[in-house]
C-alpha cells in the first residue's frame, strides 16, 4: 500500500492572533508552526496503513523553506520519506495548491507507479477552504470522500466512514486508488520518539519548485473581527464562591 | 440569476440552506436577478412537491431538480457533476451552497469540474468590479477581504454567521427537472451503509449544559468531578484539544474548531485556558462560567462568570452546595 500524505504549515495560534502591519499575514514572530489538527491525523493514518499493510509512505507540502520542518515531525513519527513544492512563502490559492499536488503526484507516479491512496486534511485550521482534495482527486479522476473519521482497507477497495449530520455513520465503500480527506478523530496521532527524531534528520527530502498558473492574489487584506471580551463578572476565589455559583445555576433554572 | 443549492430534511430547506436562501435572496435583490433554487433526488416530481411552497417563502422563482434516479441517496460525485453541467447551461452570475460539510464536497466538486474559484465561509458580499467577499479564517477567528474574480461566482456561506429570514411572498415556484449525463461510474462514490445514532446519550450539539475540562483538569481521573456535576445538572462533558491529544477523553467530547461546536445555555469551562481553537467551539454558548486559577486567561476574559482558583478545590464546593440545595 503506497500512501501519499498532504499536509500544510500554519502558525500555532494560541489566544489571540495579531497581524502583521501591512494586514496581509498573521504576525508569527512570537509563534511556532504546526500543521492543522485534521492533517496531523491523516499523517498518523499513513503511518498505520503502512504498518498494517507494508509498502510505503510518503509526505507532500507546499510552502516555503521552513515547512520542512513539519515534513521532519511527520517522518519523525514514521513517515518514510518527503516531497517539498518549495515557495517563496506568498500564499497560494486552493486552485494553484491543487495543480501544483496533481503535477507532483504525476511526476512522482511517473516513476513508481500509482500511489493507492492520497490522504488529506478535511479542511485547512487557517484559510478553511475545503476543496484542494476534491480538485486533486477530480483531475486524477479518483473518487474521493471527505470528512472521514474511520478507514479500513479491504481487498482493492477502501471503506470510509464519516459522521452524518443527525448523528450516527454515513459508509462509503470506494475502489483503489482513492483520495481520502480525514477529520481529527480518526486516530489518536502519536508523539515522536527521540529515534525517530534523528532518523527524520538523515531521511531526504525532495524539494521541487512548483510552477504557478495564477499569482493574482484572492485576498485583499486580513482583519480581526471585534473583541467578544465581555464584562466578566467574578463570583468569588476558591471554594468559598461555590453559594454564588449555585446562585447563578438557579437563576438559570438547572437548579429548581 | 444566483443559483442557491439547498439540502432539505422533512419536507423543508435545512436551516443552513435556509441561511443559504438569506445571503442568496439579499444578492438576487441587489443585482435584480431572480433567485433560481436547485435540489437533487432520484425523482423531481417528488422533490418539487415538497419544496416548492417553503422555497415560495424564500422569494425563489424557479426550482431545478438535479434528477436522476440513480440519486436515491447522496453521491457526491454524480451530484456535483450534474450540478455542473446545469451551472455551465445557465451560467448564474453566483452559486451559493450552504455552509455544511456535503455542500462544501458538492461545490467543491463544481469548482474542479468546471476550473472556476470556489470561495467558503462567505459572510457579506460588494458588488462591484470584481466582487469582493468578507470570509472566514480560523473559523471565524480571522476576517478576510477577497476579490472572486470571473462571471460565475461560487461561494459557500458560513455556517451560522447569519440568521435566516425569509423573503415576501412571491409567486409560485416554477420547477425545471434537469436530467444531468450521468454514467454508473460517476456514482462510484455513494453511501452504501448507515449506522444509526446512539439512543439515549445527551448529545454534546445538544445539550442545554456542558461542564467543559482542559489541561487544568490534570488527569484522566481527574475528570470525575466533572462527570459528578453534569450529571447532576441534567448536562454532558465536553473537553479541550489539548485533553482528547492526550488521550483522556475521547475524540467525539472534543469541543473546537476540529470538534463539535456547542451552543448550551451555560458552558462551565474549568481549567480551560482559551485557545482559539476552542473558543470558536463554544462562542455559541449564552453563557459562560470559566473556573481558571489565572485571571487572565482567554477563557476567563471571554466568560460571562469566574471563579478565580484551582478546579479540583472548587468543583466539589459546587457540587456539594448544589445537592444541599435539592
Amino acid at each position: 500500500m503506497n500512501v501519499l500524505v498532504c499536509v500544510k504549515r500554519v502558525p500555532a495560534t494560541a489566544g489571540k492572533i495579531t497581524l502583521t502591519p501591512d494586514e496581509q499575514e498573521i504576525d508569527t514572530r512570537y509563534l511556532g508552526f504546526t500543521v492543522s489538527p485534521h492533517e496531523e491525523c491523516a499523517v498518523e493514518e499513513a503511518v498505520q496503513i503502512v504498518e498494517a499493510h507494508g509498502g510505503s509512505s510518503t509526505v507532500l507540502t507546499l510552502g516555503p523553506a521552513g515547512s520542512a520542518d513539519q515534513l521532519r515531525e511527520a517522518m519523525a513519527i514514521g513517515i518514510d520519506r518527503a516531497i517539498h513544492l518549495e515557495t517563496d512563502g506568498s500564499e497560494w490559492s486552493a486552485v494553484d495548491t491543487a495543480s501544483a499536488i496533481i503535477a507532483a503526484v504525476r511526476d512522482r507516479e511517473a516513476v513508481d507507479g500509482p500511489f493507492d491512496l492520497i490522504l488529506l486534511g478535511n479542511e485547512a485550521a487557517d484559510t478553511g477552504e475545503y476543496q484542494v482534495g476534491v480538485r486533486v482527486a477530480v483531475a486524477l479522476d479518483r473518487p474521493v470522500v471527505s470528512g472521514v473519521k474511520g478507514l479500513e482497507i479491504r481487498d482493492d477497495a477502501f471503506v470510509a466512514r464519516r459522521e452524518a449530520a443527525a448523528g450516527g455513520w454515513e459508509v462509503y465503500e470506494i475502489p483503489r486508488p482513492a483520495v481520502v480527506s480525514v477529520r481529527e478523530g480518526i486516530n489518536l496521532p502519536r508523539y515522536p520518539s527521540v529515534p525517530g527524531r534523528l532518523r527524520a534528520r538523515k531521511k531526504e527530502i525532495e524539494r521541487v519548485v512548483p510552477a504557478r498558473a495564477d499569482a493574482t492574489p484572492a485576498k485583499i487584506r486580513l482583519r480581526v473581527p471585534a473583541e467578544q471580551e465581555s464584562a466578566v463578572e467574578i463570583l468569588g476565589e476558591g471554594p468559598g464562591a461555590a453559594p454564588r455559583v449555585v446562585e447563578v445555576l438557579r437563576r438559570m433554572g438547572f437548579i429548581a | 440569476m444566483i443559483l442557491v443549492v439547498i439540502e432539505h430534511e422533512d419536507g423543508a430547506p435545512d436551516r443552513l440552506s435556509a441561511e443559504a436562501l438569506t445571503f442568496g435572496r439579499t444578492l438576487a435583490e441587489a443585482t435584480g436577478v431572480p433567485l433560481h433554487a436547485v435540489a437533487w433526488g432520484p425523482d423531481a416530481a417528488a422533490i418539487s412537491g415538497l419544496l416548492a411552497s417553503p422555497l415560495a417563502e424564500h422569494g425563489v422563482a424557479v426550482l431545478h431538480v438535479i434528477a436522476d434516479p440513480r440519486l436515491t441517496d447522496y453521491a457526491p460525485e454524480a451530484i456535483g457533476k450534474g450540478l455542473a453541467q446545469l451551472v455551465e447551461r445557465d451560467r448564474p452570475i453566483a452559486v451559493i451552497g450552504t455552509g455544511s460539510d456535503r455542500s462544501a464536497e458538492v461545490m467543491a466538486h463544481v469548482g474542479a469540474r468546471t476550473g472556476l474559484p470556489l470561495v467558503t465561509n462567505c459572510m457579506e458580499v460588494r458588488l462591484g468590479e470584481p466582487w469582493q467577499v468578507t470570509r472566514q479564517r480560523w473559523a471565524g477567528s480571522l476576517l478576510e477581504e477577497a476579490r472572486v474574480d470571473g462571471p460565475i461566482r461560487l461561494l459557500g456561506v458560513a455556517p451560522h454567521a447569519l440568521e435566516p429570514t425569509v423573503g415576501p411572498a412571491g409567486a409560485p415556484v416554477t420547477v425545471q427537472p434537469f436530467a444531468p449525463e450521468l454514467t454508473d461510474r460517476d456514482l462510484r462514490v455513494r453511501i452504501t451503509a448507515r449506522v444509526p445514532a446512539e439512543v439515549g446519550r445527551i448529545s454534546l450539539a445538544d445539550a442545554r449544559v456542558v461542564v467543559g475540562g482542559g489541561r487544568g483538569v490534570g488527569s484522566a481521573e481527574g475528570f470525575a468531578q466533572l462527570d459528578e456535576l453534569a450529571a447532576l445538572l441534567g448536562g454532558t462533558v465536553g473537553v479541550s484539544r489539548v485533553v482528547t491529544s492526550a488521550g483522556w477523553r475521547p475524540h467525539a467530547q472534543q469541543v473546537g474548531q476540529t470538534g463539535t461546536r456547542i451552543a448550551p445555555d451555560l458552558y462551565i469551562a474549568c481549567g480551560i485556558s482559551g485557545a482559539i481553537q476552542h473558543l470558536v467551539g463554544c462562542r455559541s454558548a449564552k453563557a459562560i462560567l470559566a473556573i481558571n486559577t489565572d485571571r487572565d486567561a482567554p477563557m476567563v476574559t471571554r466568560a460571562t462568570y469566574a471563579v478565580i482558583g484551582d478546579l479540583h478545590a472548587v468543583l466539589p464546593a459546587i457540587i456539594a452546595e448544589v445537592r444541599a440545595a435539592r
